[in-house]
């Protein structure tokens, strides 16, 4: 502001609080419009999504979302969701720390070899190996393992390429944990693996549940894997079916946005109660690389 | 541990120890890695091989790849008008990203800063984009594009200006700003955070003492904190460029990529060669190429920042 100086101290403070705040309540206007559009559609009817689209839903119309909470749809599309997010966070889980205790504990050679092997993996994202790794699901279910349109082949993926981010991460952690711990518990007769289950597990367990969170959301919300590996409507993922509820729906904006509605719910809710794992995860794995 | 012993065996104790505690690591080693190893080599690794192959062949999928053709795709591939538009389109995407997404998550950041009252709240709502699945962003904003104000808000507000309605995803020209602001909405949040969590770790006292020096707000900023954010920075600009190359969800949903490959993005290409068309040859070839994009640009800018950050050891 120019001439600003001219004003007192406290004025000056006061007026740049207020334009601070001004910019910051526009961006989560920006944020929330959206959001608010869709639950506003997603509580009338659909005659009144025509007639008056952009208004609160006066009064309150539940049959959207009764019609498909009252399906066995929706269900069914959670169950497959939760199936592939529990077991891909649990596998990500005790597969990385394993890996990364490695990395961060023991020497061997070849090390430094091994640990750029995997940090390749960074440089590419599912979204570009796709169709490679599609072959590959492809011949394992020629050799008789069901990798297409089965649950399975989705996990194998998400677990395989959340690998090298998390290992990166939780290396980073327990690298932190200092080196006389260790000496000590082996001075009073610990085995390496009494050293990573009874001590540095337990010490990382705030790291763990970064890794967890995370992987439970991208999971969760991943499209591509089940877009390219399911087919049978019975399989489908919350995301796919969302997605394919629109294309057979998309008539009805009502339904649809109350369907879209819903499958944000379980997110936001997780969101609400994970946000520090979520954010402390995100930020170790790329402030402190 | 048992009890002291005797003197003259501590050598032969020593070292028999020493074996049995160098077999039990590597031990260790050896199950501990195996799992990753195992699941990264068959299908993050052995893909990439497994494309080269397929992309010298003409293959639709069907049987063994018979109809060998060299380089063929490759070169096909670079001759490609619609290639040539989703590379130029990765391109504007990176460079919106690097002018525009980055300096507003960097204003936010500074915005909200360390001590703002109600910087939490500020931060969760701002964060909550990103938690929201690309397919539920995708369509909410697709509602909101409907080209008829009848139906889509943002026409709506248009229309209550004054002006007519606009077909934001029907326009060629303006599809891939479009399709960026959405992408900007889901993602400058990851960046505020980063850029968040960068000014946390700036002690107060550098800023405080260029204030004392006489330094402006501004001269401080750019002259103290920018500089101090570097590590931040360049973390935040790697993932930026690498989430740009693949865009691939919110494309498809919104647009396939249209109208008139106006929106193509090279995963979008990538994908309607391989899943759509069944030329997996011509698909693999396609993957090759985003790849070696992926893998020299980060070479590049590791060896253009100096400093190992996120790919540590490379």
């Amino acid at each position: 502001m120019p001439f600003a100086y001219l004003l007192p101290r406290w004025l000056q403070r006061t007026l740049s609080r207020f334009f601070h705040y001004v910019l910051l309540i526009l961006i989560v206007l920006v944020v929330v419009v959206p959001i608010v559009m869709l639950v506003f559609a997603a509580l009338k009817t659909r005659g009144e999504v025509m007639s008056q689209p952009y208004t609160p839903p006066m009064p309150v119309r539940w049959e959207n979302i009764q019609t498909i909470l009252g399906g066995t749809v929706f269900w069914g599309m959670l169950r497959n969701s939760l199936v592939v997010m529990l077991v891909v966070t649990a596998g990500v889980v005790v597969i990385c720390s394993l890996a990364a205790f490695v990395f961060a504990r023991m020497e061997f050679k070849g090390k430094g070899w091994a640990f750029n092997l995997f940090t390749l993996g960074l440089m590419f994202p599912i979204n570009v190996a796709i169709l490679p790794v599609y072959f590959v699901l492809r011949q394992m279910d020629q050799a008789g393992i069901n990798m297409i349109d089965s649950l399975l082949g989705v996990i194998v993926v998400q677990i395989a390429f959340a690998l090298s981010g998390n290992i990166l991460i939780l290396r980073g952690f327990f690298t932190a944990v200092p080196a006389e711990l260790q000496d000590a518990a082996y001075i009073d007769g610990c085995t390496v693996f009494d050293f990573f289950w009874r001590i540095l597990l337990p010490l990382a367990k705030p790291a763990l549940a970064s890794v967890a969170a995370l992987t439970m959301i991208a999971s969760w919300n991943d499209l591509l894997v089940p877009l390219v590996v399911i087919n049978t409507e019975t399989l489908w993922t919350l995301p796919l079916g969302t997605m394919q509820f629109q294309g057979q729906y998309g008539q009805d904006l009502a339904l649809v946005s109350a369907f879209v509605a819903l499958s944000a719910i379980p997110t936001l809710i997780f969101y609400v109660f994970a946000e520090r794992q979520i954010v402390s995860g995100l930020t170790a794995g790329a402030v402190k690389g | 541990m048992q009890s002291v012993p005797a003197i003259p065996d501590i050598l032969k104790l020593k070292k028999a120890s020493g074996t049995q505690r160098r077999f039990q690591d590597n031990l260790v080693i050896v199950l501990f890695l195996l799992p990753a190893l195992i699941l990264f080599l068959l299908f993050v690794i052995y893909p990439i091989f497994q494309s080269v192959y397929y992309s010298l062949f003409n293959w639709k999928g069907f049987g063994p790849a018979v109809d060998f053709v060299g380089l063929d795709n490759f070169k096909n591939i670079l001759v490609d008008r619609v290639f040539l538009i989703a590379l130029r389109n990765g391109f504007f995407i990176i460079v919106f990203s690097l002018l525009l997404q980055l300096p507003l998550s960097m204003l936010l950041a500074v915005l909200v800063g360390r001590d703002l009252p109600g910087r939490v709240f500020f931060r969760t709502i701002f964060f909550m984009p990103f938690v929201l699945s690309e397919v539920i962003t995708a369509l909410m904003w697709l509602f909101l594009f409907n080209p008829d104000p009848e139906r889509g808000f943002l026409n709506a507000i248009v229309v209550l200006f004054g002006a007519k309605p606009v077909p934001w995803l029907g326009n060629t020209d303006i599809v891939l700003l479009v399709i960026f602001v959405v992408l900007t909405w889901k993602y400058f949040g990851f960046h505020m955070l980063l850029y968040l969590t960068g000014l946390q770790n700036i002690p107060t006292e550098l800023e405080e003492a260029a204030r004392i020096d006489g330094a402006n707000a501004l001269q401080s900023f750019f002259r103290i904190t920018l500089p101090l954010l570097g590590t931040t920075i360049r973390t935040s600009v790697y993932l930026s460029v690498i989430g740009s190359i693949q865009q691939f969800i919110l494309v498809w949903i919104m647009t396939k990529g249209g109208p008139v490959n106006a929106s193509e993005t090279l995963a979008t290409y990538m994908y309607r060669f391989g899943f759509v068309r069944f030329q997996l040859g011509y698909g693999s070839a396609v993957a090759i190429y985003m790849f070696l994009i992926c893998v020299i640009f980060s070479l590049v800018y590791q060896r253009l920042t100096r400093r190992p950050d996120y790919l540590t050891g490379l």
